[in-house]
């Protein structure tokens, strides 16, 4: 239906699933020659796994995948390199003391004949390469010396000198200006004309219709719609991504909101443009954005991990400035981040250290002797409030499944009795049935007082768990919405206002 | 009371496999020579292994927060001839090890604000450690032996490395007291909870609330507090400082911290297990001796010895 030929490339039937959560399930996807395909879909829609399974970095556990009619199995991404396939990942994979042209070519550096690399034609070629994407850069220019945006092309003229049949961009105008990104949507035209198979993962809806021909829209792993652009307008788009079933999943209940315990105003972070709010305690206020809108940074400054710039953050009424994360957590705000691994939780320590790591103070007595007793007592109570699934407190972290361990998360959060609480993304990597204890439990946050500020990428529970809600992109704040004028709809165009977050401020 | 204690004793050899080791190479020694598993023998392997035992329970609270200490040898020499000097002026044993096992822990310390403030890599810094320190020793000693004299000090600090209580010497006591001390801190305090901490991932324990800083500065104090301990010991136990002495040691205290299971990336170990792989090379270098092995042979012998002791370490922990 999207094109005249049979497909160059098929999917069928994906499926894949991470420590038992499942993140694709049954997806079929074609791709055709001279035709440019977007995926679109919310955040954690599966869009990044299915093309890095497209791409050989992960295996598909069920489904086939055929090229040019023949079934592939690639195993690892040079394989799927090596069959014309090539990918631009949303995260710049460049070495940044080497030069742009060693990137462009790194492991295919052209040989003379003693086997020595030929520089000379190196840098030709990689100037060559430049030049088609209208980027005057000198190709010995070390890679950490470049903007983002170019760096953005070279990781782009990468993917050309590989002269690949398919190339999958993840993001790619992310870190671009206005004017690179025109640049790239002419040479993905110019690679559309000359026969390529295009695959472009962006969250910016117009750029959807301005160059794609096909879009695909996959939401909680499975794929819910694949047609031509030209059937589709930016609002029918829009709930297909989002979905529409959510009374139930989000069991919601009304605020009883007490003192206002946070007050921010102009603040200035790294990644953090000027954001102002507050919330009050037993209150749940969302914060809604793309990835990378400046949450995660604002958190970071909140809790004291990240240096703030300027601003004032009032607790309580009492302007407070921490310089540490310690800090915060005795003046009673806590921070769950989103990275359990590298942030949260150590996962090969046992899950009753984990817990009662924040709160280890509380328990100690005099030399910081730590009274077994009730340090231990505490993780029980929290093992059996939260109802975590385990056989022994003194087993690893990392062999609970994903739910289990943000629940550990919390209760370590938890046990030192803060008054206001940041989540980051508290149920990514979470099955379905652990995301609504999860959300039960932030409710019980709100009946006991607590002040809640949830950070999420997923639409329909920010929508289901909010009583107002935040938008955030490019570090500022584009949207505020109460609990009844907040639909899926407002929140994205106020999330995908990347680039006039001015206009909001006059809401 | 028996099924938990058997229960707890099984668990103990399975996660040690160093006390594995210890045993076999117990058994084999015992049985190639009549004279190895004798008192007088056994008590020769622990005061031998004392000194390397004390420096390596040091190093293993550094080891635990991902650091590393190449310095505690120098450490060991500077402070055995601060120990030496303070004594041969006639400075009772009761004020001079004290300031001794104090200003090695402030040694350490320094070397802990570079690692935890300068944000050096801490090879670096207790690498440059090691050589101005064992410098420093030779400036301190004029590169002569320094004589704790012959005075009621000198016979009293002489005692610490030489005397003996109830028939056992002094230094396997000091062995003792110091495991006690480092394994009750690190398993029943805060402190030792954070170090762990530090090391797990430096960046869930700041989130934490933890203060990383003071923690890295602590562990390598420490870490300089107990090679100084082992100095007062060699010290005592020679009636002399030598400025080249415990040249090598950190490798020694390293190998025994490593064959005792705990991991260089930080995060996991014991004390014990420090304990224990400080007896399996005490017991190798006497078991050696006994048997006339060269001392060239020996080297090899223990290098061989010690790449076995982690190669199994570190198959059973990417196993389980």
């Amino acid at each position: 239906m999207a094109a005249n030929n049979a497909p160059l490339m098929e999917l069928r039937g994906i499926d894949k699933a991470f420590a038992g959560v499942k993140v694709l399930e049954e997806v079929d996807l074609s791709l055709h020659a001279n035709r440019v395909q977007a995926l679109a879909g919310e955040n954690g829609a599966g869009k990044s796994t299915l093309m890095k399974i497209l791409t050989g970095v992960y295996r598909a556990d069920a489904g086939s995948i055929t090229l040019r009619g023949d079934k592939v199995r690639f195993t690892t991404p040079r394989q799927a390199m090596d069959a014309g396939i090539a990918i631009i990942h949303q995260e710049l994979n460049l070495i940044p003391t080497l030069s742009a042209g060693e990137n462009i070519f790194l492991g295919r550096e052209p040989r003379t004949r003693l086997g020595t690399v030929d520089w000379p034609r190196l840098y030709r070629d990689s100037s060559t390469l430049l030049e088609r994407l209208q980027q005057r850069i000198d190709p010995r220019t070390p890679v950490s010396r470049l903007s983002i945006g170019q760096q953005q092309m070279v990781e782009i003229a990468r993917a050309l000198s590989l002269d690949a049949e398919i190339i999958v961009m993840d993001e790619p105008t992310d870190s671009l200006t206005d004017i690179e990104t025109d640049i790239l949507e002419q040479v993905i035209a110019t690679l559309r004309d000359a026969g390529k198979s295009l695959v472009l993962i962006t969250h910016r809806l117009a750029e959807i219709f301005r160059m794609c021909d096909d879009v695909a829209v996959l939401r909680d792993g499975k794929l819910i719609h694949q047609g031509p652009t030209a059937e589709m307008n930016e609002d029918m788009l829009i709930r297909q991504m989002v979905g529409r079933e959510l009374a139930d999943r989000y069991p919601y209940e009304p605020p009883t909101p007490g003192d206002t315990l946070i007050e921010v105003a102009d603040l200035v972070a790294p990644g953090v443009e000027g954001v102002s709010f507050h919330a009050r305690a037993g209150e749940v206020l969302g914060f809604g954005g793309l990835m990378g809108a400046g949450r995660t940074e604002m958190a970071q400054a909140l809790c004291g991990d990240v240096g703030v710039i300027s601003g004032q953050v009032r607790l309580r009424g009492r302007e407070v400035r921490f310089t540490s994360p310690r800090q915060a957590l005795r003046a009673g705000l806590v921070y769950v981040p989103e990275d359990r691994k590298q942030a949260g939780l150590l996962l090969d320590h046992p899950v009753g250290e984990n817990m009662s790591l924040t709160a280890l103070p509380a328990f100690c007595g005099p030399l910081g002797i730590i009274r077994h007793g009730q340090e231990n007592a505490a993780i029980r109570h929290y093992i059996d409030a939260f109802s975590i699934k385990l056989s022994d407190p003194r087993q690893h972290t990392e062999t609970l499944s994903g739910g289990n361990q943000q629940k550990v998360s919390l209760a370590k959060a938890l046990m030192c009795q803060p008054d206001i609480v940041i989540l980051d993304e508290p149920t990514r990597g979470v099955d379905v049935g652990a995301k609504r204890e999860i959300y039960l439990l932030i409710n019980q946050l709100k009946r006991d007082g607590k002040c809640v500020l949830l950070i999420s990428s997923e639409m329909s529970e920010l929508l289901g768990l909010s009583d107002r809600i935040m938008v955030l992109a490019g570090g500022r704040i584009t949207g505020e919405f109460t609990r009844d004028e907040a639909t899926q709809e407002k929140i994205m165009t106020a999330a995908a206002h990347v680039d006039a977050p001015q206009e909001i401020s006059a809401r | 009371m028996s099924a938990p204690a058997t229960h707890h004793v099984t668990r103990l050899l399975i996660d040690n496999k160093a006390f594995l080791a210890l045993a076999l190479l117990v058994a084999v020694s015992a049985g190639m020579s009549d004279n190895f598993l004798t008192l007088d023998n056994t008590l020769n392997v622990l005061r031998q292994t004392s000194i390397n035992a004390i420096i390596a329970m040091g190093v293993t609270f550094v080891i635990l927060t991902a650091g590393i200490d190449l310095s505690v040898g120098a450490v060991l020499a500077l402070t055995g001839a601060f120990a030496a000097s303070m004594t041969a002026s006639g400075l009772a044993p009761w004020l001079s090890v004290p300031g001794t096992v104090a200003a090695g822990a402030a040694l350490g310390a320094i070397s802990g604000l570079f690692v935890a403030y300068g944000r050096v890599q801490a090879f670096i810094v207790t690498l440059v450690a090691m050589t101005i320190l064992r410098g420093a020793a030779l400036v301190f000693t004029d590169g002569r032996p320094i004589a704790i004299g012959a005075s009621e000090a000198a016979d009293t600090f002489w005692l610490l490395g030489g005397g003996y209580w109830f028939g056992v010497p002094i230094p396997i006591y000091l062995m003792f007291f110091v495991f006690v001390l480092c394994w009750s801190v690190l398993h029943h305090t805060r402190f030792g909870r954070h170090v762990y901490a530090v090391g797990g991932g430096e960046k869930v324990a700041r989130l934490s609330g933890i203060n990383v800083n003071r923690i890295k500065i602590s562990v390598y104090a420490i870490s300089g507090a107990c090679a100084a301990l082992a100095g007062v010991v060699l010290t005592a136990r020679l009636g002399s400082a030598q400025p080249t002495a415990g040249t090598g040691y950190e490798l020694d205290a390293i190998a025994a911290v490593v064959i005792g299971g705990t991991s260089l990336m930080g995060g996991r170990g014991r004390i014990f297990g420090t304990l224990i792989g400080a007896l399996v090379i005490g017991v190798l270098n006497n078991a050696l001796n006994i048997m006339g092995v060269s001392s060239y042979y020996q080297m090899i012998a223990k290098g061989a010895v010690i790449l076995l002791a982690v190669l199994i370490d570190s198959r059973s922990q990417s196993s389980s």
